[in-house]
């Protein structure tokens, strides 16, 4: 679709080659992980640290730059604890699906028949459910545990992979330049790596990014509703849960979750680009 | 565009596009018993791996800790037949089940049909006020974006809907909570006390749905004003606004019926995450309240319930889709 003013956004201006919202969330993407990385080390202080003299001070009090939380734990390291909690937990689930779900779609559009079929059906079985609903489900087996999160998010987010793979590889497998390499008697890896993969990378960057949002947007918020991981974890839905009734005495306190969660997920929605092009 | 059709393909079994009306409610079928087995399995693996004796735990829970003997858990395992193995208490309960007969909660002993009738009203009525305000919100925003794209409204609002939909469902009620009932006293801040504590957590689903729909109204809008047929409406005399509803009206409605087809989920998901913020009394916050309590009956109900009615909006989806536009019959 081409027709006038289809393509959403600030305007016609683009950074090589990228919408600018593409630059704008890689750039807040990279500083959020550089961040992350670094860790609460960089206040120097435990995330777990109570100290019940020092509670709720307001930002800049005693070191806490931050402020501290309603028993004395610094913000600023809680913050960045639940960083590297969430952005891992995103980071190995999005990989885990995209590994599995872009192999797997190669394969079932390569082969067809049978395995295309049998894989096509899981993957629509996974979809019978919203897959939040799947993960609580997982979740309520096993709660407060970081590996059914890991999991449920996993297995609800490779079908996007899997589909797109899968149709992508479904038509270049049957074109001219495959069928080329195929009768040149190159292998089937060449033939991953020089036809199917510099095909699919751009949408699985696209995916992955909407995935990451997903598993970031859904941790949060099975915490804060107390179905996900429990306190006291650091982690930012639980954080806000727990800083909900001293809003009013704290504000800032709840708002630093709320802004690490806003900005993270916009981030990565920036560079997923928007839902609705088509 | 591809990264587009796998989402609209996301939440669908098959794409509802040239297929057979016997083949749409066979898919629909095939949806509904993968949802029981889930279901069944789900709640058999907790039960399994809960620590501890059941009988013990539930009689806990109705008697209070303090009142437990080995009379009492003995008496709920014969009521509940915990001591049966795994394999045919699942069988069991499936049996129950196409008897509509879901058993009792463990908890409070009331019968897990009877609470869920009760919530799924309120559920539903939520769900309802929240699709009727985002069409409110959405269609009058889109349509006046769509008619100059690329102007300053189309620009403001697009990033608006950026902004709102990168905000999580529950996010948005908090905020709201802060800034409208609390600050201002406006409204009530959560539980289900009369008409008025309904408008919020309508108001923060709404929003999240209004988000994409906004701009699913405006594209179709672009397409529609582009179109021949609507430019030769609009030589031959006919208004803008005669011409957008005799041209504009089916020719939109179809993706935005789509889009709601893709949105059902997002809906599920957010009366759950919303009914639980905002202490709504519908079927969404039972599940929590059932996850958190680890009442297998109950979860089993709740989810049983959300997951029927996934199937079922999604089937009334490809229905209005069929109905809607003419192509998609096979």
């Amino acid at each position: 679709m081409t027709a006038p003013g289809m393509t959403t956004g600030v305007g016609p201006i683009t950074l090589g080659g990228m919408r600018p919202g593409r630059v704008i969330g890689l750039v807040g993407a990279g500083v959020i992980v550089a961040l992350t990385i670094t860790g609460p080390d960089l206040v120097g202080y435990d995330p777990a640290r109570q100290n019940l003299r020092a509670v709720l001070a307001p930002p800049g009090t005693a070191g806490h730059l931050l402020g501290t939380d309603h028993l004395g734990r610094d913000m600023a390291a809680r913050i960045l604890g639940g960083a590297q909690l969430t952005l891992g937990l995103a980071a190995l689930a999005v990989g885990t699906a995209a590994a599995f779900g872009v192999s797997l779609g190669m394969l079932a559009g390569w082969r067809g028949g049978w395995t295309d079929r049998l894989l096509g059906a899981f993957a629509d079985g996974v979809l019978a459910l919203p897959g939040l609903l799947l993960v609580m489900l997982l979740a309520a087996i096993r709660p407060d545990s970081w590996w059914t999160l890991y999991a449920g998010l996993s297995l609800t987010l490779w079908v996007e992979f899997f589909r797109v793979a899968r149709q992508r590889a479904r038509v270049l497998t049957a074109g001219e330049a495959v069928q080329a390499a195929e009768l040149l008697g190159l292998g089937r890896w060449h033939i991953v790596r020089r036809h199917l993969w510099p095909d699919l990378a751009q949408q699985v960057l696209t995916l992955a990014a909407f995935g990451g949002a997903t598993v970031v947007t859904a941790l949060a918020t099975l915490g804060f509703i107390s179905v996900g991981l429990r306190p006291p974890t650091p982690e930012w839905g639980v954080m806000m849960s727990e800083l909900l009734p001293s809003w009013r005495s704290a504000p800032w306190a709840i708002a630093a979750p709320i802004l690490a969660l806003a900005t993270t997920v916009l981030c990565l929605r920036l560079i997923a680009g928007e839902e609705t092009e088509a | 565009m591809t990264t587009a059709m796998a989402r609209a393909a996301r939440w669908t079994i098959r794409p509802a596009a040239a297929q057979s009306l016997g083949g749409l409610i066979l898919g629909r079928l095939i949806q509904a018993l993968i949802v029981a087995l889930v279901v069944g399995v789900v709640g058999f693996a907790m039960l399994e791996s809960l620590p501890g004796d059941a009988a013990y735990r539930i009689a806990a829970g109705r008697y209070g800790h303090d009142m437990v003997s080995a009379a009492a858990a003995e008496q709920v395992r014969a009521e509940l037949g915990l001591d049966r193995p795994s394999w045919v208490r699942l069988l069991a309960w499936v049996g129950h089940l196409l008897t509509f007969d879901l058993g009792q909660t463990a908890v409070t002993g009331e019968r897990v049909v009877d609470a869920i009738a009760h919530q799924l009203g309120h559920s539903v009525l939520l769900a309802a006020l929240a699709v009727g305000l985002a069409l409110l919100i959405a269609t009058p925003i889109g349509v006046m974006a769509g008619l100059n794209p690329g102007g300053l409204f189309d620009r403001i609002t697009g990033v608006a809907a950026i902004l709102l939909r990168a905000t999580p469902a529950f996010l948005l009620g908090v905020v709201l909570i802060l800034l409208i009932a609390v600050r201002m006293r406006a409204a009530p801040a959560a539980g289900h006390a009369h008409g008025a504590s309904a408008f919020l957590p309508a108001l923060t689903l709404g929003l999240v749905l209004a988000s994409v729909l906004t701009r699913v109204i405006r594209n179709a809008v672009v397409r529609t004003v582009s179109s021949e047929a609507f430019q030769f409406a609009r030589h031959k005399g006919l208004s803008t606004g005669a011409a957008l509803w005799r041209h504009g009206a089916r020719n939109a409605a179809a993706p935005v019926v789509a889009y709601l087809g893709v949105q059902t989920a997002l809906l599920l998901e957010g009366v759950v995450v919303v009914e639980s913020v905002f202490a709504w009394p519908g079927i969404g916050h039972a599940l929590t309240h059932a996850v958190f309590e680890r009442d297998v009956t109950m979860l089993q109900g709740t989810a049983l319930a959300l997951g029927l009615s996934f199937v079922l909006l999604s089937f009334l989806i490809d229905l209005a889709c069929r109905a809607i536009d003419p192509r998609t019959r096979g």
